[in-house]
């Protein structure tokens, strides 16, 4: 015991030492180590998509393609949880330690521009035009974010269930009305097959719920923010409309046609007890391995204002510390390569950002079973609101719906809503 | 008379027993499942084989880990903080124990009251005051091939080691124990012509073991299940420590359906290390909880 | 020579007090100025920031506002509306006229923290707050403590009492119950996020157990998420209590029992004469402890329901974490991080009163 003690103190002392050169090794960002070597220059990247196997498989096979297509530069990737993305990028923006590229969701975007963690970007322009309106983020009229893909959401279901019900199967041109919807999801309860009628997926957090759910409120008449000025969420989060929204997701749990404790593997849907499921395209691959022919993709209902889905989904930019846009760039231009957003979409099976490459997916090709999310995307598509503001309203949002969901009043939790935004936004001088 | 005390006896027995399975069975749970695949978890549950390593045993858990988590990276983290932590903490308070102790000097008692009075001061309620203030702190950093003084202490060991080397319940330990041993040992040696640090390095640290070893193990558990600091203060991987980086894993997974198999492989990773020295150690473990009652 | 021998002595000892005064303060300079830096320096900036609105990481200045921060944390009001019996949403209609952000009342800005309605439906009582989320943490954080204090403490002193007992094993049984203590809060959280499941363990046990019992899913039923986390929260700590409670045990002298055991009392006269006064201050201790870490409920919310589900499981320094960190408002969280300390403290203090008062 006592020699230990003393051979610890002993390290102390040594450590002391050591300890300004623990400052020293831990700088993790930008391009510190390669610029020293005089030969590489590393180029730090941060996704969310930690645990998303596919996603990340096919980021990772971008950059051991890109570090191995060139000397000068070499791209380190660092995976999150999606669900606590967003606060360390705006931790390490306190600090100065971004990384070179982020990965960021659109709907995000205009808020890491005004706070300044984004640089705006520059790819190719004939790359720039060759995306899909749903994968390229402007802000004040610049480009900040481009991504490989675009997602869209739709209603899932089996053939045979609808069949059983004597459910009309509703089309693009003419989707489920309010009232037919409310009368499949009694039916399908009245059987008692299922344990649910419904997954709307509420087992997920963070941006999914404005994500998910936005569109359905903007199909009641809804919106999350005056759209005009974005100086006002009262009078619109709050309106008439997303109330009668609010009262009538509620109720969908209330009576018992939806889990509120979903969890967030979403298997039931597959498994069969529950009969259908409001997912979005990524998740569709799966279903259609499992169902065949069996499985329908269907467009979310009409609540009188038409069907309304999200557009815009994650996209890749560049840090304003970044110290190699250039290198940053190039890599972003090479991840945007058909290759890979076929890759991308076949994995995923995400609406690829390219034409081109939509040709090359068997899936999205015109007539293969996928093509109809790109219809859902260019007729329904709708932005969440392009202002700084939005990552404010977004977690505002999701905990008012979150409360709509355990049986909270409506009216109540969008007028909470209300003024708290609209609180925000004096408090942050209106984003100007 | 003798029946009735043994059945006090049995009694005693059965409650200790029933107590002994609700504290080790949900970490016997935990450590069977790191050993099964997911489905057999599930199917498991419904039985006795839930807590034992039963049917198909397997180390294909922790391989998933280490495959999609730089583990080793996360437990070399958390090893370097907490053991600078540890060996500097000892040595700066009870340095500091020794001098209040044993030495005189002007204001040693109001620093005692000073230090008493610190402990009632929550982390919690620092935490968000002391962010702001260790971004604005200048470091020497690496760049370029040259030292540069760079500000911002985030994303570093640094802001995980530095707050919490000096503490004022470690220096009050030291006290207690240092005023336990005689005052003639520093008499002795003064007339010898040492100096006062050789008289705390050779004569009172060598005496001192079981408060070091108190010392060390309560600011070893704490540095190690750290969890809300290192939440906001690092976000690369590279410094993740190992609680943060087994909430993002669950963070993350939960989004995808809960590995849970992995999930119980990496919690087995760095609680069975610490549940096993604990084991081995566990006297002084115990007295180290032990002697924190003195606080009240 | 015994003059000389003195004078010499005492110049013997000047020079050794000022040099024990200067290595005195040198020995403890490294450690007063950690502690300064890191603990002295956060607290007074706790203070000074509590009167701003300084958000972290954002391109606008901090300013001065005063003790806005606090009327609003603070601020509390009763209202009643009238109401339509047929349209429910009347009463919430009404009240907004007086509590938009815009509005010329007293209540502008204000939150629902509690409603009732009349019976006829024709009126509806509103109390209101300038952070309704506040409060709520406010009152989870203080059932908690008041359930986990006697709960964890009572528990480990049981315990210390069985070890302290004639069986054999002592050892085993002290290491197995301390086993929770050493695993960090973290894995202990998403273990019993397992067990909690509708189709996890704890359910598992009570279907078992209980005849056409129908399983819960405990993290997300509004009123059953605190009591699921005070429970493994008592299972994780009880077993540190439990050695405070036998260090306690051990300072009471055997005597004092054979006494006892000589003048005929039974176990329960022994604990009641002899026991239970030899742990006053342990007892005084184990309780400030238990409430001042129960004040402090972060790790479990955090992991396991992120203060939902309705608001069931969030706490003040949940609450705090939530604006400091995820809203970047750096000012309010600091003036939130003042009254919790402020709470911390009275609780320690009337805490000490009470058990003095009852000696």
């Amino acid at each position: 015991m006592i020699k230990l003690t003393r051979a610890l103190l002993a390290a102390s002392a040594a450590s002391a030492i050591v300890l300004s050169g623990c400052a020293a090794t831990d700088s993790a960002s930008n391009s510190e180590e390669g610029a020293a070597t005089g030969e590489t220059t590393t180029i730090s990247m941060w996704s969310h998509a930690a645990g998303n196997d596919q996603e990340i498989a096919t980021v990772k096979e971008a950059i051991t393609d890109f570090n191995a297509s060139q000397t000068q530069y070499e791209v380190v990737l660092e995976e999150f949880p999606q669900e606590s993305y967003n606060d360390s990028i705006a931790a390490a923006a306190a600090s100065n330690t971004l990384p070179c590229v982020v990965d960021v969701d659109g709907p995000i975007m205009p808020n890491w521009a005004w706070a300044g963690y984004l640089q705006p970007l520059t790819i190719d322009s004939a790359l720039e035009q060759s995306l899909l309106p749903g994968a390229k983020g402007y802000y004040n009229d610049q480009l900040y974010s481009a991504g490989a893909w675009d997602a869209a959401l739709g209603m899932l279901a089996r053939k045979s269930t609808l069949e059983a019900v004597g459910a009309r199967i509703p089309t693009v041109a003419e989707p489920w009305t309010q009232a037919e919807f409310d009368a499949l999801l009694a039916a399908i309860d009245a059987t008692g097959d299922y344990d649910y009628a419904i997954d709307w997926g509420n087992g997920w957090t963070g941006e999914w719920f404005p994500y998910a759910y936005s569109p359905i409120m903007q199909s009641f008449g809804g919106d999350l923010i005056d759209r005009s000025s974005f100086e006002t969420a009262d009078g619109v989060i709050n309106s008439d409309a997303s109330v009668a929204f609010g009262e009538w997701f509620g109720s969908t749990f209330a009576k018992g046609y939806a889990n509120a404790a979903q969890t967030g593997d979403r298997t039931e849907f597959i498994a069969g007890t529950i009969a259908l499921q409001y997912n979005g395209n990524w998740a569709v691959k799966d279903a259609y391995e499992a169902l065949g022919d069996d499985l329908l993709i269907l467009p979310p209902p009409n609540f009188g204002q038409g069907p309304k889905i999200g557009a815009a989904s994650w996209q890749f930019g560049i840090s304003s510390t970044c110290e190699s846009p250039e290198g940053a760039s190039a890599f972003i231009e090479f991840i945007l390569q058909d290759k890979y957003i076929v890759a991308f979409a076949n994995r995923i099976g995400l609406i690829p950002a390219t034409a081109t490459a939509a040709e090359q997916v068997p899936n999205y090709a015109p007539g293969g079973p996928f093509a109809v999310f790109v219809e859902f995307s260019n007729s329904y598509g709708v932005l969440r609101p392009p202002t700084p503001a939005y990552l404010s309203v977004s977690t505002i949002y999701e905990k008012a719906v979150a409360d709509i969901i355990n049986g909270a009043n409506a009216k109540q939790a969008l007028d909470a809503a209300a003024d708290e935004i609209d609180a925000n936004l004096a408090d942050n001088d209106f984003y100007r | 008379m003798k029946t009735k005390l043994s059945v006090g006896l049995v009694l005693q027995y059965a409650l200790a027993v029933f107590f002994m399975l609700l504290f080790c069975l949900p970490l016997l749970f935990m450590i069977s499942s790191s050993l099964k695949d997911p489905q057999a978890i599930f199917a498991d549950v419904k039985s006795w084989k839930a807590f034992f390593p039963v049917g198909d045993v397997n180390f294909d858990q922790y391989l998933g880990v280490f495959e999609r988590l730089p583990m080793a990276q996360f437990v070399f983290n958390s090893l370097l903080v907490s053991g600078v932590v540890v060996i500097a903490g000892l040595f700066v308070n009870s340095l500091a124990a020794f001098a209040i102790a044993r030495l005189k000097f002007r204001g040693q008692n109001s620093l005692l009251v000073f230090l008493i009075a610190t402990l009632v001061i929550p982390f919690e309620t620092i935490a968000m005051p002391l962010l702001v203030l260790v971004n604005s702190l200048p470091r020497l950093s690496w760049e370029d091939g040259s030292i540069e003084i760079t500000i911002g202490w985030l994303n570093t060991y640094l802001v995980q080691i530095m707050p919490f080397i000096a503490g004022g319940f470690s220096i009050f330990l030291f006290v207690q124990y240092f005023k336990t041993l005689p005052k003639e040992l520093d008499e002795a040696a003064i007339i010898d012509g040492a100096s006062y640090f050789s008289i705390y390095w050779r004569i009172i640290v060598p005496l001192a073991g079981p408060a070091f070893a108190t010392s060390a193990i309560l600011s070893f558990l704490a540095i190690w299940n750290a969890y809300l600091w290192p939440v906001m203060v690092v976000q690369t991987e590279a410094l993740r420590p190992v609680q943060v980086g087994l909430d993002y894993f669950w963070a993350s997974t939960s989004e995808e359906g809960t590995q849970w198999g992995e999930i119980m492989a990496y919690s087995t990773l760095i609680t069975l290390p610490i549940l096993i020295i604990f084991v081995i150690f566990q006297r002084a473990f115990v007295a180290s909880v032990a002697s924190s009652g003195v606080k009240g | 020579m015994t003059t000389l021998t003195r004078a010499r002595k005492r110049l013997f000892s000047n020079s050794l007090n000022a040099k024990s005064a200067r290595a005195g303060i040198l020995f403890v300079l490294p450690a007063v100025a950690l502690l300064a830096m890191f603990l002295v320096a956060p607290v007074v900036l706790a203070f000074s920031l509590g009167f701003t609105n300084a958000k972290f990481a954002s391109p606008n200045e901090p300013e001065f506002v005063g003790i806005e921060n606090f009327t609003e944390l603070l601020s509390l009001g009763q209202v009643s509306v009238d109401a339509d019996p047929s349209d429910p949403n009347s009463a919430y209609d009404n009240l907004r006229d007086l509590t938009k952000p815009a509005a010329d009342t007293p209540y502008a800005g204000m939150q629902i923290l509690n409603e009732s309605f009349s019976e006829d439906g024709t009126k509806a009582d509103f109390t209101l707050a300038g952070d309704a989320l506040f409060w709520k943490s406010l009152k989870n954080t203080v059932i908690f403590a008041l359930v986990i204090a006697p709960l964890q403490g009572g528990l480990a002193l049981a315990l210390a009492l069985l070890i302290n007992s004639k069986i054999k094993g002592k050892v085993f049984f002290r290491t197995i119950y301390f086993m929770p203590v050493v695993t960090s809060m973290v894995v202990v959280s998403i273990l019993w996020i397992f067990f909690y499941q509708k189709d996890g363990l704890a359910n598992v046990i009570l279907d078992n157990l209980i005849p056409g019992y129908e399983p819960i899913a405990f993290l997300t039923d509004p009123n059953l998420a605190l009591p699921a986390i005070i429970f493994m929260s008592a299972w994780q700590g009880v077993g540190f209590h439990m050695i405070v409670w036998l260090a306690g045990l051990q300072t009471i002298p055997g005597e004092l029992y054979e006494a006892a055991t000589v003048d005929g009392a039974n176990k329960w006269q022994q604990f009641k004469a002899v026991t239970w006064p030899g742990l006053r201050s342990t007892f005084v201790f184990v309780l400030i402890v238990i409430s001042i870490q129960a004040m402090g409920l972060f790790t479990q919310v955090n992991v396991m329901t992120q203060g939902g589900p309705l608001d069931s499981t969030t706490t003040v320094v949940f609450h705090l974490f939530r604006e400091g960190f995820r809203k970047n408002e750096i000012g309010y969280s600091s003036a939130i991080a003042i009254v919790f300390f402020i709470l911390v403290v009275l609780i320690s203090i009337i805490q000490r009163r009470l058990t003095r008062e009852r000696d």
